[in-house]
């Protein structure tokens, strides 16, 4: 019992970050329709663009955990440089083009990172302390297991206010409905799906930061198979929805955790992506996916 | 058969036949090394591969990204019947090559019936889950050597092989495209919906296509792990699948010629700029960007090289008794 409950909060832990994650690519897709490969390799360029704040802040005497905050303003203006560059002037050719060209994107990032910083995995410091709470006998949460679902759940409901609340949200949900629409209505469309890819990227700069933190080994290509995972959560959870991504997130990170511990660690990928062809099946716009008539 | 149709595939084949001796001609004549004839198999092998996405990607306008694990599923078949020797010899590739692709399809089914019946980008996602959850079953039966990899494969295959079953290849699919099924899935990625309108069935036409690409993808897979003579899953993992993309977006999308010429293009090229290797994904991942934001439609577009026309051209009088 004690054993399922810890494997539970591991797969939350791990499910948290997947989360974060998918909020980058749900609300991409929300918006733009586009499958954003590269939101993958945005983590692993925050991982790196923290581990180089780290020394810089310290020699300064500022509190670690702020280089999560100079990562994730680093991804932001990279996302929308990314989007400025690479997918606005594909917006109206076929989707595929804007497919391929964010994969050359992802490849792009992990292959410029691979050079400026070699293959070899580098070590990430412990930013977060590595104590830990007793709860009961012998059964322990570490701190930082704590702080990133804390973390996770906090950013969650704050952006899930933004996009209900103000003004900027309500442009969001306007363009992700009919971009020619709010166009009419006096909506800067570009400037909004601007500001949609600077949230989710920095959303995953500060996923990057919490993982790195829980698994402090990082390399040019950690963010490819993370953001896989990410996207399948995104996916399972109902792509376009905020609360979807998060209970996808949570699904994926309770069994990939349960598949480790009691099945075999092998196979853990296979189940998370038969479990997505099986969501798929059933419910094809995911678990909070709203059915969206066709238009003609 | 029109007489038209009938001289063009004559020398169509005609052509085929000269490249294959004179390529011949310089391998018996020692100018291509041992080591450049495998680059040359590795061409055919990718031609195969692209050729077929790109009736998957290209013209059905469906982005699949697990073509590597169709690969996987005919290497691993196809090395296993070659290795049990049932039949020996060149009669036991070609049944391993059928296998192969038959066992491919059996998968490319599995994913393709509920996949294919949805709209939008479900398939790529669930080709490269796809992709993965090959590798590791493969990695986890115990008839196909695990992760130590598949040893002992008889190496049957040689450029000759590997040439002629591109050739036909690129003659079935070709044939294939240009028919009526073929222009139904063509339909189907200009407007879905007016395709549905005018009586194609598309859900039949997007999983035909898919299982087409799947067999042969599943042809080049035997045909790659006869000549390697060793296996490993981790070998067919997404960086291959998105090779063979890049292979198929630079050609051209809808172009057989653009993929042939990128395929051989791109696996010759690395081999010949050793030097700049470490490089190569980064030009690689710059030229995809480029490609697609300054020239969408790959090197070749929808561009189709006909040696019949070419000599239509040089020979006038024929021209005129069609006009007539």
């Amino acid at each position: 019992m004690l054993d399922l409950i810890k494997q539970l909060i591991n797969g939350l832990q791990a499910g948290s970050i997947f989360a974060l994650v998918a909020l980058g690519y749900t609300m991409v897709y929300g918006i733009v329709k586009l499958i954003n490969f590269a939101h993958g390799d945005i983590i692993m360029v925050g991982a790196y663009f923290s581990l180089m704040a780290i020394p810089m802040l310290s020699s300064v005497g500022l509190p670690l955990w702020l280089c999560a905050i100079v990562a994730a303003a680093l991804c932001a203006i990279l996302g929308v440089v990314t989007e400025r560059v690479a997918y606005k002037p594909l917006r109206n050719s076929p989707r595929i083009s804007a497919l391929i060209t964010a994969i050359g994107v992802s490849l792009l990032l992990q292959n410029a990172f691979m050079l400026l910083f070699s293959a070899t995995p580098k070590p990430y410091p412990s930013i977060f302390g590595k104590d830990s709470i007793t709860l009961g006998d012998g059964f322990t949460v570490s701190y930082i297991t704590i702080l990133t679902i804390v973390v996770t759940v906090v950013l969650m409901v704050l952006l899930q206010m933004f996009i209900k609340r103000t003004r900027v949200g309500k442009s969001m949900r306007a363009v992700s409905e009919d971009a020619g629409a709010a166009q009419l209505m006096g909506i800067n469309v570009n400037n909004t799906i601007s500001i949609t890819f600077a949230i989710g990227s920095a959303l995953a700069a500060v996923a990057a930061v919490l993982y790195s933190a829980a698994y402090p080994l990082i390399d040019p290509y950690m963010g490819s198979f993370l953001g896989i995972k990410a996207f399948v959560a995104a996916v399972l959870g109902g792509i376009g929805s905020i609360p979807g991504a998060m209970i996808g997130g949570f699904t994926i990170g309770i069994v990939e955790s349960l598949t480790k511990a009691y099945i075999s660690s092998q196979i853990s990928d296979a189940v998370v992506f038969l479990l997505l062809i099986l969501v798929l099946l059933i419910k094809p716009t995911g678990i909070m996916g709203k059915n969206i008539g066709e238009k003609v | 058969m029109d007489k038209r149709n009938l001289s063009s595939y004559l020398i169509n084949t005609a052509a085929a036949v000269v490249i294959y001796l004179l390529i011949s001609a310089l391998i018996s004549g020692g100018i291509i090394t041992r080591q450049y004839q495998g680059v040359l198999v590795f061409a055919c092998v990718n031609c195969i591969l692209a050729v077929s996405l790109n009736l998957t990607t290209g013209f059905l306008g469906e982005l699949a990204l697990g073509h590597a694990g169709f690969m996987s599923i005919g290497a691993y078949t196809g090395a296993l019947i070659t290795k049990a020797g049932v039949v020996e010899g060149v009669p036991g590739l070609l049944l391993g090559m059928l296998a192969g692709g038959l066992v491919a399809v059996v998968f490319a089914m599995l994913i393709g019936i509920p996949v294919l019946r949805l709209k939008g980008d479900y398939l790529a996602i669930v080709t490269l889950g796809f992709g993965e959850i090959i590798r590791v079953l493969i990695e986890a039966v115990p008839f196909t050597g695990g992760a130590k990899g598949l040893t002992g494969i008889p190496r049957l295959t040689d450029f000759t092989m590997a040439y002629w079953v591109m050739v036909v290849v690129i003659v079935v699919l070709f044939a294939f495209i240009r028919s009526r099924h073929g222009r139904a899935a063509i339909a189907i990625s200009q407007d879905d919906i007016a395709s549905e309108a005018s009586g194609i069935n598309n859900t039949y036409y997007k999983i035909l296509v898919f299982g087409i690409a799947a067999f042969f993808a599943g042809v080049a897979g035997c045909l790659y792990g006869n000549y390697m003579g060793i296996l490993g899953a981790s070998s067919f993992n997404f960086a291959k699948s998105i090779d063979i993309l890049v292979i198929v977006v630079l050609g051209g999308m809808g172009s057989f010629t653009g993929s042939i010429v990128a395929a051989f293009g791109l696996t010759i090229l690395p081999e010949v700029l050793r030097g700049f290797a470490e490089y190569r994904m980064l030009i690689y991942s710059v030229a995809l960007i480029m490609m697609m934001l300054f020239r969408p439609s790959g090197l070749m577009g929808g561009y189709e090289f006909s040696l019949s026309r070419v000599i239509r051209k040089f020979i006038p009088g024929k021209r005129k008794e069609e006009a007539k």
